[in-house]
């Protein structure tokens, strides 16, 4: 893990972390959603997840329906993929990377986020 | 005025009559490619495209022309097809090989005469004007329902089927109706006199006055109604308007002036390849004989269309060899079914027949003169033995050792014959002539469910009476196939719907993450099973769906408890019950309209329905709504959404009952219940039934003496009519009936699936759905009273609940970092109302420059 541990270590040397909400303002097992210099971020909170990743941010515009609807989809495993259903189509897309997986022309932005403490930051390049 | 076809390598082929039949010929021909070969003109004498004859009294229930037509305008629209509505074919000339039309010469190589018939009026003197109605085409309905208008009784000439189905139409405008036989018995050539007795019974008992072996001798002005019909022996009816439903005639006076052959009782002679007396001819459906017949039902004229379209594009068809009659019908919510030999007319048949006048049912099986064979049947009041009984007659399969097993009551209705039992060549629709064989062959080239083969083969599209044996033998085949039905709601959960009900009740489980950890797989849960266990969940505990153990697991509508919108905003809808709504409740719903600039209109379902919330604005729009006396109308969840109303009574001069008070009574009652799927109500004060109760889930129309409850309708996609499941309830015995069916429809029914797909999908079908609700035979209906009595109890506006709540509000957000809605929603005006901008529209703002 020491070269995993190399490639974080210089992530965080080049990310600005920036903070958007506190911990309060998430929702369990669901969305919300931040502004974030003119862009929609989507916010899932997985508390449950206590051996992986418990915070995901992808972008909140749907592609497939132009609408920023994404923050309020009904999140799910699929094939073991965590993936977010859209609200209005219903097609999935992947949280770790925001690859459609029934259209994988279609994709969302994804951003690095985390947990310091109670404040949620999200990382800028 | 000559017309003429400028394509000179195809040939021209022309078809008259645009009926049932007529219509089924362009689709095969067009299905075989016929369209490479031909021009086809097709003539109709009516203005409408063809439409459905068997479902005609449905018009008067609701449906339209629109509704009621066999297909969408766009297959006449196919390139080489021309369709000529309104324009009856005046003459043929054979020599030239033209018809004359009024709109000129059109040439043909190839002619099919699919005319039809007409309906038979005997010469009666005093017949004329509204005395001498007929029931056959659209045009016929609007002429009836306008004498109905100011008449109070109606008279249909003619018990046979057609007679029926037209009194039936008489009852539902409205009119006392009674039907005159000239026959001892009604439904002469299908029914024996048993038969007929126990149809008459039955009929009777619905309202319907049966008068028989009476001949019309003359019409007169009457005294009490408008005509008097004088009989034999100085007896008379008084009516207001007369049908007459006296049989058929072929519509062959065209084919008999152009020369063309006819057969000893009319109709245009033909021989078993369909063509008539002249090569270049063929005659189709009712206007055509076989053998010196006339086959009246859709069946037969189907099979010749198919066999004549074949033949035009040079393949080998079957050839017309006549047809079964055998028919199966519900006429006025009667069972009759008449199969083959059904008077035991061939030398050396006998009979079993078992009488049971209490329920005035009546059954009887003809077999041949050895006893090996069923060779006819008759039914009525009980069709569940039809299909059994059907297949034996057809298919020449051996009977019983004592044949009478197959028409004495057994515990559970007819012994079904299993589908195992059905050689492929067995017909399982007789409208489309689909057998077991092509079933077979529609699975193994791939069809895996059964939308798909009914859309491949076309089984159960006709008159739909085969559903339920297409049912038995899909699943039957599929599990022969060796193909395991895996009925997992999805990955996460290796149980159907009612499974997992059941488990969530039987141990009390109430949150998702228990039935998961206890009956599941993984710890996340997907976008199938989070909404279905979140609809159980809150149909056995009717807990707030906005508590946070809830939230993740409601679907897009629920989850804001308002209707997402393209553009992701929301429409809000207050609960208007029965329609029934205040001034000062207008003004109210008026004001926040106005204040939050909010697009409004009217519901289908009788309510305001505003548009154009955000997220963030959800939460002070309710509390407005609310402090104005107003709560949630439930028209996000899988729930009951609204009881539509008449005035009833209360207003209306037809009206028998309050329908409006009805209507708030179980809207009250059954508001927020959470289902498999929306549920929708309507109460109609009177038969004219203005609420359209009969396309909802539940239907309840006023009678003089109390409540008729139909049940598992539904309109959209796919509409259904809603059956009759009760009759003349009081108040009491409605609701209690209501309370049953919903919760045994939310415990047995699959995810997403309504009630009128859920009651087709029952073993048993409506009769066992009325003996689980009206006579208990589950031992279940305490057990489910209790259960709604559970939820209502627990009732309570979702939206209040949320508004006094802080932490939930919390969510009703558009950004948790800043105040204000989403800049990327624009709107435009348009009526005078703010719409969203259209993808056509934004391309025309021109950008603005980021400095």
């Amino acid at each position: 893990m020491g070269q995993s541990s190399a490639t974080a270590t210089v992530e965080q040397t080049r990310v600005q972390w920036r903070a958007l909400c506190s911990r309060a303002d998430l929702v369990a097992n669901s969305g919300v959603v931040a502004w974030v210099d003119g862009a929609q971020v989507a916010l899932f909170y997985l508390p449950g997840e206590a051996s992986g990743k418990q915070l995901y941010a992808v972008d909140n515009r749907d592609p497939k329906s132009g609408a920023n609807v994404i923050g309020r989809g009904i999140v799910g495993s699929l094939g073991g993929d965590l993936v977010i259903a859209a609200p209005l189509y219903k097609q999935h897309y992947r949280l770790e990377d925001g690859t459609c997986l029934e259209y994988p022309e279609q994709q969302l932005r994804t951003w690095p986020v985390r947990l310091q403490d109670d404040t949620v930051e999200i990382g800028l390049a | 005025m000559n017309s003429t076809d400028t394509s000179t390598d195809q040939q021209r082929l022309i078809i008259i009559g645009n009926g049932m039949v007529g219509h089924h010929c362009v689709e095969q021909l067009i299905d075989r490619g016929a369209l490479a070969q031909y021009r086809v003109h097709v003539f109709s004498e009516e203005p409408l495209r063809a439409y459905d004859r068997v479902h005609l009294s449905e018009y008067f229930t609701g449906r339209d022309a629109e509704s009621l037509a066999l297909s969408g305008a766009e297959l006449y629209q196919t390139p080489g097809v021309t369709l000529h509505l309104g324009v009856p074919v005046l003459e043929i000339d054979r020599e030239r090989r033209e018809v004359i039309t009024a709109e000129g010469s059109f040439p043909y190589d190839q002619l099919v005469l699919a005319s039809g018939s007409y309906p038979f009026v005997p010469p009666i003197e005093g017949a004329e004007g509204d005395s001498r109605l007929v029931y056959r085409t659209l045009a016929d309905l609007d002429t009836i329902q306008a004498a109905a208008k100011s008449a109070r009784r109606g008279v249909v000439v003619g018990g046979g089927l057609l007679g029926l189905e037209a009194a039936n139409a008489l009852k539902s405008l409205g009119l006392e109706a009674h039907v005159v036989e000239f026959a001892p018995r009604l439904m002469p050539v299908q029914l024996d006199d048993h038969g007929g007795l126990a149809l008459k019974a039955q009929i009777e008992a619905l309202g319907v006055s049966v008068h028989l072996s009476r001949g019309t001798q003359s019409i007169t002005p009457g005294s009490e109604y408008r005509y008097r019909m004088n009989f034999a022996g100085d007896e008379f009816l008084e009516t207001d308007l007369i049908v007459f439903s006296a049989g058929i005639r072929p519509q062959d006076a065209i084919a008999k002036q152009c020369g063309l052959e006819l057969g000893p009782r009319g109709g245009v002679a033909i021989d078993s390849q369909c063509r008539t007396s002249d090569p270049a001819i063929y005659a189709i459906g009712e206007c055509a004989a076989w053998n010196g017949g006339i086959f009246g039902l859709v069946a037969p004229g189907y099979q010749m269309a198919r066999s004549v379209a074949t033949q035009l594009c040079g393949e080998d068809s079957e050839p017309f060899m006549g047809a079964d009659m055998s028919t199966k019908l519900k006429l006025l919510g009667v069972d009759v079914g008449s199969i083959g030999d059904a008077h035991g007319a061939t030398a050396g048949s006998r009979s079993y027949r078992f009488i049971d006048e209490a329920n005035a049912s009546y059954r009887r099986l003809v077999v041949s003169a050895d006893g090996k064979q069923a060779i006819g049947a008759v039914l009525v009041g009980d069709n569940s033995y039809y299909d059994t009984l059907l297949q034996y007659v057809q298919n020449g399969i051996k009977l019983p050792a004592d044949p009478s097993c197959l028409i004495l009551p057994q515990g559970e209705g007819a012994p079904a014959l299993g589908a195992d039992a059905l050689p492929d060549t067995a017909t399982i629709c007789s409208c489309h002539n689909v057998s077991k064989g092509a079933i077979c062959s529609a699975i193994d080239a791939g069809c895996g469910d059964l939308a798909g083969l009914k859309a491949c083969t076309k089984a159960a599209t006709g008159c739909g009476g085969c559903s339920a044996l297409l049912k038995q033998v899909f699943e039957h085949e599929l599990t022969a196939r060796g193909v395991v039905v895996d009925k997992s709601l999805c990955e996460h959960f290796a149980y159907t719907r009612q499974e997992l009900y059941g488990i969530v009740r039987v141990e009390g489980i109430e949150s998702f993450e228990a039935l998961l950890a206890k009956h599941g797989r993984g710890h996340v849960g997907c976008d199938i099973c989070k909404p279905a266990v979140g609809s159980i969940l809150a149909s056995c505990w009717n807990r707030s769906i906005t508590d946070p153990a809830l939230v993740p697991l409601q679907d897009t509508n629920d989850t804001f408890m308002a209707n997402m919108q393209k553009n992701g905003t929301y429409s809000v809808v207050p609960r208007i019950p029965g329609g029934e709504i205040t001034p000062d409740g207008l003004l109210a719903i008026g004001a926040v309209a106005k204040k939050y600039d909010l697009y409004t209109k009217i519901t289908g379902g009788q309510r305001i329905d505003l548009f154009g919330a955000q997220l963030h604005e959800l939460p002070d729009i309710w509390a407005e709504l609310i402090a104005a006396g107003f709560e949630t109308g439930h028209a996000y969840g899988k729930s009951l959404r609204t009881v539509k109303s008449c005035v009833g009574s209360t207003w209306c001069r037809y009206g028998v009952q309050d329908s409006v008070a009805m209507a708030l009574l179980l809207e009250d009652r059954y508001k927020g219940l959470r289902s498999p799927h929306k549920i929708k109500f309507a109460v109609s004060g009177c038969t004219r039934e203005c609420a359209e109760a009969q396309s909802k889930d539940v239907g309840v129309i006023a009678t003089e003496n109390g409540w008729n409850l139909y049940v598992a309708g539904n309109g959209g996609m796919r509409p259904r009519h809603a059956e009759l499941f009760a009759t003349d309830l009081d108040d009491a015995t409605l609701i209690r009936y209501i309370d049953r069916f919903l919760m045994f429809y939310v415990r047995t029914a699959d995810r997403l699936q309504r009630t009128s797909v859920w009651r087709e999908s029952l073993e048993g079908g409506l009769d066992y759905l009325k003996e689980v609700i009206i006579d208990d035979s589950l031992n279940l209906a305490a057990e489910l009273e209790a259960q709604m009595q559970l939820v209502i109890d627990r009732y309570e506006c979702e939206w209040a609940n949320a508004l006094k709540d802080p932490e939930k509000l919390k969510r009703f957000r558009t950004f948790v970092n800043q105040q204000g809605g989403d800049p990327d929603i624009q709107f435009v005006e348009e009526r005078g109302q703010r719409r969203p901008i259209s993808a056509a529209e934004l391309q025309l703002i021109p950008a603005e420059e980021v400095v």
